[in-house]
């Protein structure tokens, strides 16, 4: 059924477009560029210790013996924190209190379920000091054999993807689809185990005063882990404070509340002084969560013009022995193409590694990078070209839900892509273009997809008597720009200039602004400042249009527009008021309000909603070697409405970059005997350096959405990795002719590859 | 047994006792000297967020003992600014939006202003980019680091001529 939505414009008070959408400067950059920029680790207070973790060798079995006699002896070290003496905790760590609370490690018991696992807390006096002390634990254990990879255990079906997500879902008869089909695919892709590695190592300061626990921790959901550790050490919610004005990066690793910050908490408990607890680089391949492996097999069948006629998309994971986060690979099918049938069906089994978790584009990056290889590799078959393919194949509507979309500007997107990229000047056949120096050159397109998601927040808006304005919510800024995108916002929710408002976020005090995370965080924390601001503006217009004395008494039909810190009639702009003189008449100090973001459900119901890019690349091949390097990178996007082009742009580049490095860097490598991960450093685990992207280009395609949110923001995050992955592997079989559908792309699978010397 | 070591750091003498030869030259500015804007992002010189100048030259501060820099002439990010004023290439980073998180960029900063008194990279992007290699950014930021270090390189030595003639 379709249900009749209005739909939404902003309130008749707000005028829009003053600080939204300019492209300003990040107002963190002047902290950001001289070191002043406080993150989590940058603080010292007095009387602090170092706590260092001891991580597990081993994939599974049990720790015997620590040597804690040789830790304590060590000058310096202060206490060894073991389940023998850990503190209390007032739940259970492998308690499940709600689908999107993660089981931890908190010490509860000598059990080892992956490598890297903390087994132990030393803390010292000194950094170096708990560092020696950690390595003298020498452990010894009762080891079993480590279960890695996907198919070393029984695989199932899960309850749920990602968290609580159906694991299937179809529509029409594939079977019957692929047997009518005149071409057919059947190709299957391998994704690897990738791990966030944000820049920043996470870490923790805590401070205990009495039951009051004060804590500098980056994450990307204030108000979730306070509550989260509330929950684990039985305080009352307004007894923890965090303050995260800074991540350095999150990428999904720090939204959810993981074992080595519980255990930061209960060291500084421990010794009852403040504790830094920073992870190694390494310690962040096990406890804090990764991008789990895939296998995932596409069917495709096409009739004599190229039009699909079934698509069954199937991805294999792994998630942990103890924990359920199911890598959604196949929904990636759910959104980008029509066709009679559909299905996506996921399968999962359990292995000796921690617990998977949202990666930037969670499920989105790992199943568009097989999507839109096997669309490729389809449109090959029909001898199409892959964006004429793509066309043909256009969903008018969302393919298996058949809803429309609120908006959708993919096809804006298709056509500008390929006008500034050139890519009608490319060749049908693979192996026809070379450059000056004889490197094999190809040229590859990729569909970007992501939900455009709404979470739920809170903003508190206050126009002061001076006719400045305050804005408070708790943002997360992971680096998209939160500082500044959301003070334009709060900006033009009172009408004022940026610099007249004041814009606090980034602490555990303030309203919940919800979590940075799906892309969503500008439309939700957004549209909760919108309403705050709004519910301001609606106040402050009341006391003016009640007033006699007041030059908008009268108005209230008619409405006012809120502006440079004054009220215009709407009919009859040359009639105002500003803020102060209202304020003052009425004698009034301030005016709050209060403002919350959050999907209407009724459009949620009818619209389906995603942000659609697409994106083009250039690859040179090396004829010889099989080096591989991405010369060119195009995307253009449709996410809504822009906020603040710069930021976005960057959001764009970003994303697309990771998406090069899905392709081509990264990946990690278990040891089939030890269980551990061999490349957990940033020397053997490739990401991109500069010198790997020469040329990076994103364009900004209008789309105008009334449905998302009163504000008409879509997400731009993630949408970057998708497509990108597709785009510069299906580069790569254009310039070589070989297909290689496991990703990353390594000059191996190029240089030994027959049709490659051909 | 105490070591103590003699350092000049951001132009001011700093006289260090060290209670700890291990101690590295980052863990002295982050832990000691509370000087934090040099970040730690990987401890073991892959990562370049660490980045610093000594005696003019960029290290990685993780992979220096600080005891073997006794006398040593240090520059970190919170060094550059002067009078209120940001270096050209702090000014530059902010309007090509060469960071997100910014958790890499005091590392890319320093790495910048040594690559732009190496003199190697002229103005060829290509070079500049392969000489800014050794400092990651996960939030891929590169396009914007690329354009901030020559547009500040081209900055400087505007200034340079100007203050010759």
């Amino acid at each position: 059924m379709t249900l009749e939505i209005t739909p939404i414009h902003a309130s008749p008070h707000i005028r829009h477009g003053s600080n939204a959408g300019q492209p300003l400067t990040r107002r963190d950059g002047i902290l950001k560029v001289t070191g002043a920029a406080r993150y989590a680790a940058d603080n010292n207070p007095a009387g602090m210790l170092y706590a260092v973790l001891a991580v597990s060798s081993i994939a599974r079995g049990r720790v015997t013996y620590l040597d804690l006699d040789a830790a304590k002896a060590h000058p310096g070290v202060v206490e060894v924190m073991t389940r023998a003496n850990r503190p209390p905790l007032a739940l259970d760590p492998d308690a499940k209190t709600t689908p999107f609370s993660f089981r931890f490690e908190a010490l509860q018991n000598d059990l080892v379920r992956y490598a890297n696992q903390p087994i132990a807390v030393v803390i010292g006096s000194t950094l170096e000091a708990a560092t020696e002390g950690a390595a003298l634990l020498a452990p010894r254990y009762e080891a079993e054999p480590a279960r890695t990879g996907l198919d070393s255990t029984e695989s199932f079906v899960p309850a749920a993807v990602r968290l609580i997500s159906p694991p299937e879902e179809r529509v029409g008869d594939v079977e019957k689809g692929l047997a009518a089909a005149i071409t057919q695919v059947d190709a299957t892709y391998e994704t690897p185990a990738q791990y966030h590695n944000a820049m920043e190592p996470h870490a923790i300061v805590a401070t205990w005063e009495g039951d009051a626990l004060s804590i500098d921790m980056p994450t990307q959901g204030l108000a979730l882990s306070q509550a989260r550790i509330a929950e684990i050490f039985g305080l009352a919610i307004e007894n923890v404070h965090i303050r995260s004005p800074f991540l350095g990066g999150g990428f999904g690793s720090k939204g959810v509340m993981s074992g080595p910050m519980v255990l930061g908490i209960l060291a500084a408990r421990l010794v009852g002084k403040p504790v830094k607890l920073v992870l190694r680089r390494d310690q962040m391949y096990g406890p804090v969560g990764h991008r789990p492996p895939t296998r995932q097999r596409l069917r495709l069948g096409m009739d004599g013009e190229g039009r699909l006629t079934a698509l069954h998309h199937h991805a294999k994971t792994v998630t942990s022995t103890f924990d359920d986060f199911v890598e959604p690979a196949a929904e990636a099918s759910h959104v980008l193409y029509a066709s009679p049938a559909i299905a996506t069906t996921h399968e999962a089994s359990r292995i000796d590694i921690g617990t998977p978790l949202f990666m930037r584009a969670p499920g989105e990056a790992s199943g568009s990078a097989a999507l839109e290889g096997a669309i490729d590799e389809a449109a090959w078959a029909c001898r199409m070209d892959p964006l004429e393919f793509r066309l043909r194949n256009y969903a008018e509507v969302e393919p298996i839900s058949g809803k429309p979309f609120s908006s959708k500007a993919l096809r804006e997107c298709y056509a500008e892509g390929a006008r500034h990229f050139g890519w009608s000047a490319r060749p049908l056949e693979p192996r026809q273009m070379r450059d000056d120096a004889g490197f094999l050159v190809g040229w590859g397109v990729g569909t970007a997809t992501f939900p455009a998601l709404v979470f739920q927040a809170k903003a508190r808006a206050v126009l002061k008597r001076d006719g400045t304005g305050l804005v408070e919510t708790s943002a997360a800024d992971m680096g998209q720009g939160a500082w500044t995108a959301l003070a334009q916002l709060a900006a033009d929710s009172l009408g004022l200039d940026i610099d007249e408002v004041e814009f606090r976020a980034g602490s555990s005090d303030l309203p919940d602004a919800g979590i940075a995370g799906g892309s969503a965080h500008t439309a939700t924390a957004g549209t909760a400042i919108h309403a705050a601001g709004g519910d301001v503006i609606s106040r402050l217009a009341e006391l003016a249009t009640r007033d006699e004395r007041s030059p908008l008494f009268g108005a209230g039909n008619a409405g006012v527009l809120a502006r440079g810190g004054r009220l215009f009639r709407r009919d009859d702009e040359s009639r105002s008021e500003s803020y102060a003189d209202i304020l003052a008449r009425a004698g009034l100090a301030d005016i709050e309000g209060r403002g919350e973001g959050a999907r209407d459900p009724n459009a949620a119901e009818a619209y389906a909603m995603h942000s659609h890019g697409a994106v083009f690349a250039e690859v040179k091949v090396d004829p010889d070697l099989g080096q591989v390097r991405v010369t060119r990178l195009v995307g253009a996007f449709a996410a809504g409405r822009v906020i603040n082009p710069r930021l976005v742009r960057s959001q764009y580049y970003g994303g697309m970059i990771w998406g090069v490095s899905f392709a081509l860097h990264e990946r990690a490598i278990v040891d089939h005997r030890s269980g551990r991960v061999l490349n957990a450093d940033l020397a053997e685990y490739h990401i991109p350096v500069n010198a790997d992207v020469p040329s990076v280009e994103a364009l900004l395609i209008e789309e105008d959405d009334p449905y998302v949110n009163p504000l008409g923001i879509k997400g731009v995050g993630e949408i970057g990795i998708t497509g990108t992955v597709g785009a510069v592997a299906n580069a790569v079989w254009h310039a070589t002719g070989v297909r290689v559908r496991s990703i990353p792309i390594r000059i191996e699978d190029l240089a030994m590859g027959a049709e490659f010397a051909g | 047994m105490n070591f103590s070591i003699s350092l000049i750091v951001n132009g001011e003498r700093r006289n260090v006792e060290l209670d700890d030869p291990r101690v590295t030259l980052l863990d002295l500015l982050r832990e000691r000297l509370h000087l934090t804007g040099t970040k730690k992002g990987c401890d073991r010189g892959q990562c370049g967020a660490c980045t610093v100048l000594v005696n003019g030259r960029r290290i990685n501060s993780c992979l220096a003992l600080a005891l073997s820099h006794d006398g040593a002439e240090i520059l970190t990010i919170e060094g550059l600014a002067k009078g209120g004023e940001l270096h050209p290439v702090q000014a530059a980073f902010i309007e090509h939006d060469g960071f997100q998180c910014g958790f890499c960029t005091p590392g890319q900063i320093m790495s910048a202003i040594g690559l732009i008194q190496e003199g190697q990279a002229g103005d060829d992007s290509e070079r500049v980019r392969e000489g800014m290699s050794g400092n990651l950014c996960r939030c891929s930021a590169y396009r914007g680091i690329t354009e901030a270090v020559l547009d500040a390189q081209t900055r400087l030595a505007k200034a340079h001529r100007r203050d010759a003639a």
